[in-house]
């Protein structure tokens, strides 16, 4: 398991390159979202929009009507909160192939609560017309601009910058509402996105190797949801789903989750892990990870919860099954 | 941009606008006191300027739409192809042929008017207005007569003609994109965030005409939130600037046959919210929706359309 460096830099460029109809826009954060190189190797199809995100959703909206594919660039909050208004009207309603790119989602970010997104797949799943992905490692992050960009419509990308390990292969492309099958088990069906298919990772090779048989899905389209592989291993386990996600548990994949479980009239447990609906503040992501229980220890006690029993795992057994290194070099988690 | 060629039987620009703008005013007027309500006063303001607009300042091919409005199609989507823009009324788009945004989309009414006085849409049309089912909308929107893009809330069209004005730009297109504006859009920020973009990146393709009627929804813009000096702030944001009688059809022509400077070029249209029926005047600051208090009221402004010319 290999830990990667500033994968959407290169690979929007090398993607880009036959690709002249995609103009990238910047909120004045261009070398924190990755687009620096983008700038400097194409300089005519980059356009500085300033600190001003509401102009540039609309602004977007105004090149995607002539044709041009706007890549639009900020960190998440910035544009889905503050900008939601323009995205509904001048995006979302005409159905625009505006592509959004939102940075530093959930807790991902030391930047405390004014930098962390962690509503935004709640809100945004609100808006028709929308398509809604997340990555959650390398091969994700150099396959999701395919996946975008069959898209007839606006999409919403929650991205990942910095270093972020490879989970999948390289050849192993990210699929328009299709999870990726990470393991097959029957006790316990576990659905995971983003970061946290990383901890839920650790975490299932611990707990298959005290018994436990877990369907372990990694979940990348959020919107639309209605992939009839979920459906099946929702309808599967013995004992409970888990939901797994770096994100408020109202409205995000819990929720998505549970309404399929409804309104499918199936008779299953779920425990939704993630921002318990509740704000955060800045700290270290490990730190934040473990403080509000979106960690693999926090899935261990879930787990031992669904089956009523203890494991007799603890930090020490998941430490030493890390699958990447610690995330520590550089500002891969400052702003 | 050229004179017309000047003949015995020519009719000047000049009495062709001022027509075509009398005839909005009374047009609207006249739908209001049938419908005993609508937007009255931005026909007033801007009867003239949207009369410049159509008949001298833009150069737009013929329509490309049904003089009858279509039904509503259903709202874009992937899966609706029927869904269609009532920017076709304004013709083909071309590398040459301007285009036209809509900002205040409750100047519908009007709106549809000047299709209807400068003959892209009947005069039948407007039976469809607020009707069930039709795109004739009250409040425009992207599939509606002449207008192109859905631009409420207040302040998003700017944004996005830059965008389209950018893209324009990038092919080289010559065509200009025009923008009609209401004065209250410049107490929203995003106003003045796209004018930022529209001065950095030169987008001098774009013209605004502003409706400058110091009208807003809670009264005189004076009283609810003034924004004054307009001009001077604009001007400071990086456009050229013109502040004329938006009454005056050769003063609101003027600005538009100058060529493009890279700076985009901003027209504060001067304007009367009771321009042309004087008796609105009584009504102010209450002129943002005219609905008649009595049927008195409705039949002193159905006797002055009688003797409107």
């Amino acid at each position: 398991m290999n830990l990667l460096t500033r994968v959407h830099a290169q690979n929007l460029v090398d993607w880009a390159r036959d690709r002249p109809e995609v103009v990238v826009l910047s909120a004045d954060l261009t070398s924190s979202t990755e687009i620096d190189l983008f700038r400097d190797t194409y300089p005519e199809r980059f356009f500085s929009m300033g600190m001003a995100e509401q102009n540039m959703m609309s602004f977007a909206g105004g090149l995607a009507r002539e044709g041009f594919f706007p890549f639009v660039h900020t960190f998440a909050v910035f544009l889905y909160r503050r900008a939601l208004d323009q995205i509904s009207m001048s995006i979302a309603y005409p159905n625009l192939p505006v592509r959004m790119f939102g940075f530093l989602p959930g807790i991902t970010t030391p930047g405390g609560v004014t930098h962390q997104a962690i509503d935004d797949i709640a809100t945004l799943r609100t808006l028709p017309n929308m398509t809604l992905l997340e990555c959650g490692d390398a091969t994700d992050v150099e396959t999701v601009l395919d996946v975008a960009q069959a898209i007839d419509g606006p999409v919403y990308v929650r991205m990942l910058r910095g270093e972020i390990p490879r989970l999948f292969d390289a050849s192993d492309a990210m699929r328009l509402n299709q999870a990726r099958v990470l393991s097959v088990g029957t006790d316990i069906t576990l659905l995971s996105s983003g970061i946290c298919t990383e901890e839920a990772m650790r975490a299932t090779s611990v707990l298959q190797a005290r018994g436990v048989s877990i369907q372990h899905l990694h979940i990348s389209t959020l919107k639309p949801f209605d992939d009839p592989a979920v459906l099946h291993a929702l309808a599967q386990p013995r004992y409970g789903v888990i939901t797994m996600e770096n994100h408020s548990v109202t409205g995000g994949l819990g929720t998505a989750v549970a309404e399929m479980i409804a309104e499918a009239g199936l008779a299953r447990r779920l425990v939704r892990i993630g921002l318990k609906d509740t704000y955060a503040h800045g700290a270290s992501r490990p730190y934040l990870m473990r403080e509000y229980g979106l960690d693999a220890l926090a899935l261990v006690r879930q787990v031992e919860a669904l089956l009523n029993t203890s494991l007799d795992i603890d930090e020490d057994d998941l430490a030493a099954i890390r699958l990447t290194q610690v995330h520590s070099v550089a500002k891969a988690e400052a702003l | 941009m050229a004179s017309p060629t000047p003949s015995p039987s020519a009719i000047r620009w000049q009495d062709t606008a001022l027509h075509v703008a009398r005839a909005i005013r009374r047009r609207v007027l006249e739908h209001v006191i049938i419908n005993n309500g609508g937007y009255l006063s931005q026909a007033c303001s801007a009867a003239e300027i949207l009369a410049t607009l159509y008949t001298r300042i833009m150069r737009l091919g013929p329509s490309q739409a049904p003089l009858i409005p279509k039904p509503f199609p259903g709202v874009p989507g992937a899966s609706n192809p029927q869904a269609f823009t009532g920017a076709d009324y304004h013709g083909p788009k071309g590398a040459a042929f301007d285009r036209f945004i809509v900002s205040p989309a409750h100047y519908a009414l009007p709106l549809y008017a000047a299709l209807i006085e400068v003959d892209r849409l009947a005069a039948e049309a407007l039976e469809q207005f607020n009707k069930d089912g039709s795109t004739v909308e009250m409040i425009g929107a992207e599939h509606s007569p002449g207008m192109e893009v859905t631009s409420g809330s207040l302040g998003q069209a700017l944004s996005q003609a830059a965008g389209i004005a950018l893209a324009r730009k990038l092919r080289g297109e010559t065509g200009r994109v025009w923008v009609l504006m209401s004065d209250g859009e410049f107490q929203s920020g995003q106003t003045w965030e796209a004018l930022q973009v529209l001065a950095f990146h030169r987008l001098d393709n774009v013209g605004i005409y502003v409706d400058v009627n110091r009208q807003q929804c809670d009264g005189s813009m004076s009283d609810v939130l003034d924004i004054e000096p307009l001009d001077e702030r604009i001007r400071a944001f990086g456009a050229t600037v013109f502040a004329v009688d938006g009454h005056d059809v050769e003063a609101l022509a003027a600005p538009a046959a100058l060529p493009p400077a890279h700076k985009p070029l901003v027209v504060l249209a001067q304007t009367n919210p009771w321009q042309g029926i004087d008796l609105l005047r009584a009504r102010a600051p209450k002129l943002h929706y005219v609905r008649f208090s009595s049927a008195e009221e409705r039949q002193r402004f159905a006797d002055l359309l009688a003797t409107m010319p």
